[in-house]
């Protein structure tokens, strides 16, 4: 299988957008409630903010006076695809091969 | 303020022609039988995959030079009914070694009758690998990675599903 580094994981080979990234998986916050939890000032988790969004890993939506972001559900519906196509893949290829197998014991 | 309500689970289910004593064993110990051939993230060519039948167990490639790649981990097994296992890949492709990063299988058997077997599959806590999904989108569209003929599969298994 090839290995792939591009896209989201350079975005988020960066230790700070890493560190967002993680926080947000736990819902969705602020900007000023992350950079509480960072040693890094508001302007640059707003700057971090907007180099993952660039790169559709997260949304943001406006509340009240408050601008919240939080993981692109977009980005998880990918990871559901790709599995499910995975595995029906897997399971008609065990059908087969358990099938195969029990007709040699007849 | 919204919650987040992203469905992070896959589920698939297929019946198979087998009792449920041979289902079991063929989808675990003889998982090398059918697991998809190009679906290793190994270096070396594949020797052989190892399912050991322990919680705690891994599951296992290993490559014709010796080396090993341990991709999951048993986290339950009661044969022949059901397991579960760890899905240590991160979606970089590589072993993921911090276990909050890695989603979960779990597989079921249900004998329908003496010599038929429903086996339903639950992929879950997708969301665990939130971050780098496009990595991994990169690699199913990749010339190398996951091939055409899964859409062929895909739809086969709409006929079969039941």
């Amino acid at each position: 299988m090839v290995t792939n580094q591009k896209g989201a994981l350079a975005v988020l080979a960066e230790p700070t957008r890493l560190a967002i990234f993680e926080l947000l998986a736990d819902g969705p916050r602020a900007v000023g409630e992350l950079a509480d939890c960072l040693p890094v000032t508001r302007p640059a988790v707003s700057q971090h903010l907007k180099v993952l969004k660039a790169a559709r890993l997260v949304v943001d939506e406006q509340q009240g006076t408050r601008r919240y972001y939080a993981l692109d559900p977009e980005g998880i519906e990918e990871i559901r695809a790709y599995f499910d196509r995975f595995w029906k893949y897997a399971l008609s290829s065990f059908k087969a091969a358990v099938e195969d197998k029990e007709k040699g014991r007849r | 303020m919204t919650e987040q309500t992203v469905d992070a689970v896959v589920s698939n289910s297929i019946v198979v022609r087998a009792p449920i004593d041979d289902a079991f064993a063929v989808f675990t110990e003889g998982i090398g039988s059918w697991w998809p051939a190009e679906h290793h993230i190994l270096q070396a060519e594949l020797a052989e995959m190892v399912f050991e039948p322990r919680v705690g167990g891994h599951v296992y490639d290993r490559g014709t030079d010796g080396s090993e790649c341990r991709w999951a981990r048993v986290i339950a097994y009661e044969p022949p009914h059901r397991f579960v296992i760890r899905w240590d890949i991160g979606l970089n492709w590589q072993v993921e070694t911090d276990p909050d990063r890695t989603s979960e299988i779990e597989v079921r058997f249900i004998s329908q009758d003496i010599d038929r077997t429903r086996v339903e599959l639950e992929h879950r806590n997708l969301d665990r690998h939130g971050p780098g999904w496009e990595a991994m989108r990169d690699g199913v569209n990749s010339p190398d990675g996951w091939p055409l003929s899964l859409r062929r599969f895909a739809s086969r298994m709409e006929d079969e599903k039941s």
